[in-house]
Order: structure tokens, then sequence, then C-alpha cells
């Protein structure tokens, strides 16, 4: 699997999450400059990480959709190939449309960075394939604006259509039926506010997120 | 030519942070204040020329995010 790591400026979880691949994959992530127009060819997975982007102003992701490298995202998702989003990747890819909804400031103000428990609602999408559905795993947040929030028809149809990824276990930020991330209409692109790619070793306490990784490396390698 | 874009969350959308001041208000005495609502306000130093439409496209692509929020132009009389 050939990856692709977005960095913008203010992100700060991209090591993290080219760590996690490299270790998983057996492959160094491309880390690619928020400036660049194209991908690397052949590049079969893209990772839009955590941080801040351009300090979350305006709205957080907003700057960041709409810079050179995400025209190439788009394109590249409408392909077909896998695209995650995490905690402000996730906010990244509803500014740019890719995932319906938007990610507002947590229901009680206050920045929450600690582990919550989710349940993986679909374990039949590319990136939730290795675990069952109805489990519960654990992996950490640290977020302000993680409030998932959507129209009602918008919310009923990700329930209807499989497409709540992952739900909060416990109250986290107020998101509209405890969604903790959603998957797009053709199941290529997730995004969530939870971070995978921070529980992949025994060191960090927790390796739920490692099988999210492993299921599409099987997937994206089959 | 100056404009200004008042950025509103849109009707029923949760707004923590204009509870928070709504608390923060009554809790210095302010009895009467019924809702807070917090906005944005941006402006623009805009070419002459620039149509409504130019301005509708800014708001839509870039400085309201649609899901979740209203806009409305000011356009100023330049001084």
């Amino acid at each position: 699997m050939k990856s692709a790591v977005v960095v913008f400026p203010g992100s700060n979880c991209d090591r993290d999450l080219a760590v996690a691949l490299e270790q998983i994959t057996g492959r160094k992530a491309n880390m690619v400059w928020h400036k660049e127009p194209e991908l690397p060819e052949g590049t079969d997975f893209i990772g839009i990480p955590g941080g801040f982007s351009y300090g979350d102003y305006l709205r957080s992701g907003a700057m960041a959709a709409r810079s050179p490298v995400m025209r190439a995202v788009k394109d590249a998702a409408a392909r077909g190939v896998p695209v995650i989003g995490i905690c402000n990747g996730f906010q990244v890819l509803t500014e740019a449309g890719l995932l319906p909804g938007a990610l507002m400031r947590n229901a009680r103000l206050s920045f929450v960075c600690r582990e919550v428990p989710l349940r993986v609602e679909n374990s039949q999408s590319l990136f939730t394939a290795n675990y069952e559905t109805g489990e519960t795993v654990t992996f950490p947040v640290a977020h302000h604006d993680g409030n998932y929030q959507a129209d009602p028809e918008t919310l009923d149809r990700l329930e209807d259509e499989g497409r709540v990824a992952f739900r909060y276990l416990e109250d986290c930020n107020g998101s509209a039926r405890a969604i903790a991330g959603i998957l797009n209409d053709t199941g290529n692109v997730l995004g969530l506010m939870p971070h995978p790619e921070r529980v992949v070793e025994p060191a960090h306490g927790g390796t739920d997120g490692r099988r999210l990784f492993e299921g599409l490396l099987e997937t994206v390698n089959a | 030519m100056k404009a200004r874009v008042f950025i509103t969350l849109k009707k029923g959308v949760l707004d923590p942070q204009g509870k928070a001041i709504h608390h923060a208000l009554e809790g210095l005495g302010f009895s009467g204040v019924n809702d807070v609502r917090a906005g944005k306000l941006i402006e623009l130093d805009l070419a002459e020329g620039t149509s409504d439409a130019d301005i509708e496209d800014m708001c839509c692509k870039l400085l309201a995010n649609t899901v979740i929020e209203n806009f409305r132009v000011e356009r100023l009389e330049t001084a």
C-alpha cells in the first residue's frame, strides 16, 4: 500500500499517522505538502491528519479544505482511493464537501483530551473490516471542535445506509446521535474525531487502532 | 468599495458560545436577556465593480459554511 499523508501548516499528527502507517504497511508514507497540486503517482491510500491547520482560522478545516492538494484528494476519492480524515482531517473532509455535516464547538465548550469507548457500528467498510459490528474499542480523543451536526434528513440517511462507522459510548462533545465517525456514500472516505493512529502499539497503552490500518491494508492489497 | 458580511448560525443550530455569553450576562446581573447567538463579521475591501454575485460566491465557497451558517451582505458607501 502506497500511502500519502497530507501536511498543512499547523498539522501536528502527521508524523503519528506516518509512523503508524510505516509500522503496519512496511512502507514509508509520502508526506505531501498542501501546496502540491498532485499526489505521488500510484498513491492508493490518503491520510488527512489531525492538528490545527491554519490555526483553525475562520472555521476548523476551512482553509485547508480549499488548498491546492485537496483538489487532487477529491479526484482520488472520486476514483475510489481510500481516504481517512482523523480529527482535524475529519473537519477538513466535511469542509471540502467529501463528507456531509459539520463539526462544531464541543457542546460544553471545553477541549476534550482523554480515552473514549466507541462502538463499531459497521464492520463492512474498508476501514472496519477487522472489527466486529457492535464491538467496543477505545481510542483517544483530543479536540475542541468535535461536535458533529447535520440536518435530521442527513442523519437519518447516514444511519439507514450504514454510514455511521463509530459511535461514542459516553457523552464526549455533544455530537448528534453520538456520532464519532462517518463514511461517504461510496464507503471509501472515513472521517472520525478519535485517533486510531495513537493506539497501534502496546507502548501507547492500547492497540485498538491497529486493526483499522491492518484491515485497510488487506483490502487494498487484495 | 467596502462590504460587510454577517455570518450567523442557522436557526436551531446549537450555539454553545452564545449560551455561555448569555450565562455570563446573567452572572453580571443583566436579567432581561432572553437569548444570545454569537456570529462573525467579516469586512471586505473590494475593487470597484465587484458584483453582488461575486460576493455571494465568496460567501458560499469560503466565508460561510452553509451547512450550519447563514450570511447577509451589506455594502457600504465609500467615504
